[in-house]
């Protein structure tokens, strides 16, 4: 699986995804800068976290209009897969290649702890494998993660089976408690109609082996070498 | 010369979690008749055109291209006539 790794100014997460699918899964990876136009034979995309353009205006709104997104959505729309995470999510829907937004937390706190997500879905390429209602312990970091859709698009969200992840307690019950940001539905990852673009608040390449805490990260990247091998028979 | 402030605010349909949590404190310091606090930002923008309609038009399409997220926030804009700057008038 090619990936190619988005680095915006103020980009944080890219070496960590690059050690994940690298240094943990043996994945060719290369770095993406902001302002290239031509991904080349790439299979999948990460759109990390971080601050890109210092989070100036709003999360993502700058790095929406970089010349490598337009690369990126004629990427999405030929079906490659795009992994957005965190400040990738936020850049991800300020492109409008998913639906909503990121408030600020609840809280208005910035939120750095590990919680608990129940897949909601296993047709999506970031899902392969996964049982339904699985629980996957993984990290957020962020400020800005409350989740928010106006109830049309919601309705649209649900009925497609587009929520991918919510934040639930560590035996997969979605209560207000294990909810950390405030999101509606306690949403933490949406896809697009078609699966091949996932956007999500926690940090998979964080969870990328046990002595960082857990390697659950990994069943998301493994999923998308699945989805790919799936595709290529 | 014109300028446009742009104010750029959540949708009230939208919850507001800065606007609560500063309504709380001005609570706290005895302000009790406070019944609602929105929090927004407010874009200044100076533009190099003497004509107001073709400020608003720009301004305008810049709120909906960047400065706003259609999604979450409203805009309002309001525009002022700029004295020109005495060395460009004497030009």
């Amino acid at each position: 699986m090619k990936t190619g790794i988005v680095v915006f100014p103020g980009t944080w997460s890219d070496r960590d995804c690059a050690y994940a699918l690298h240094d943990v899964l043996g994945e060719p990876v290369r770095y993406v800068g902001h302002r290239e136009r031509d991904l080349g034979d790439l299979d999948l995309v990460i759109l990390p976290g971080g601050f890109s353009y210092g989070d100036y205006l709003r999360c993502g709104a700058i790095a929406r209009f970089t010349p490598v997104m337009e690369a990126v959505a004629r990427f999405a729309q030929d079906g490659g897969l795009v992994l957005g995470i965190c400040n990738g999510f936020q850049v991800l829907q300020e492109a409008r290649l998913l639906p909503g937004a990121l408030l600020r937390n609840a809280s208005c706190e910035f939120r750095c702890e590990w919680v608990s997500l129940r897949v909601e879905q296993t047709w999506s390429a970031f899902t392969q494998g996964m049982r339904p209602g699985q629980v996957l312990s993984l990290p957020i970091s962020h400020g800005e993660g409350n989740f928010y859709a106006d109830p049309a698009t919601l309705e649209v969200l649900q009925t497609n089976d587009r929520i991918v992840f919510r934040y639930a307690t560590p035996q997969g019950q979605v209560a207000p408690q294990a909810n950390p940001n405030g999101s509606t539905a306690g949403i933490a990852g949406i896809c697009n109609a078609r699966g091949n673009v996932l956007g999500l608040m926690p940090h998979p390449e964080r969870a990328c082996e046990a002595l960082l805490g857990g390697s659950d990260g990994l069943v998301l990247f493994r999923a998308a070498v699945m989805a790919l091998q799936a595709a290529a028979v | 010369m014109y300028q446009a402030d742009v104010i750029v605010t959540l949708k009230p349909v939208v919850n507001d979690p800065q606007g609560s949590t500063i309504k709380s404190a001005l609570h706290a310091l005895g302000f009790t008749a406070v019944e609602d606090v929105r929090a927004g930002k407010l874009l200044r923008l100076t533009l190099d055109t003497d004509d107001r309609a073709e400020a608003a038009a720009m301004t305008e399409s810049m709120a909906r291209q960047l400065l706003a997220n259609s999604v979450i926030e409203d805009f309002k804009i309001s525009l002022v006539a700029l004295e020109a700057p005495a060395r460009s008038r004497r030009a």
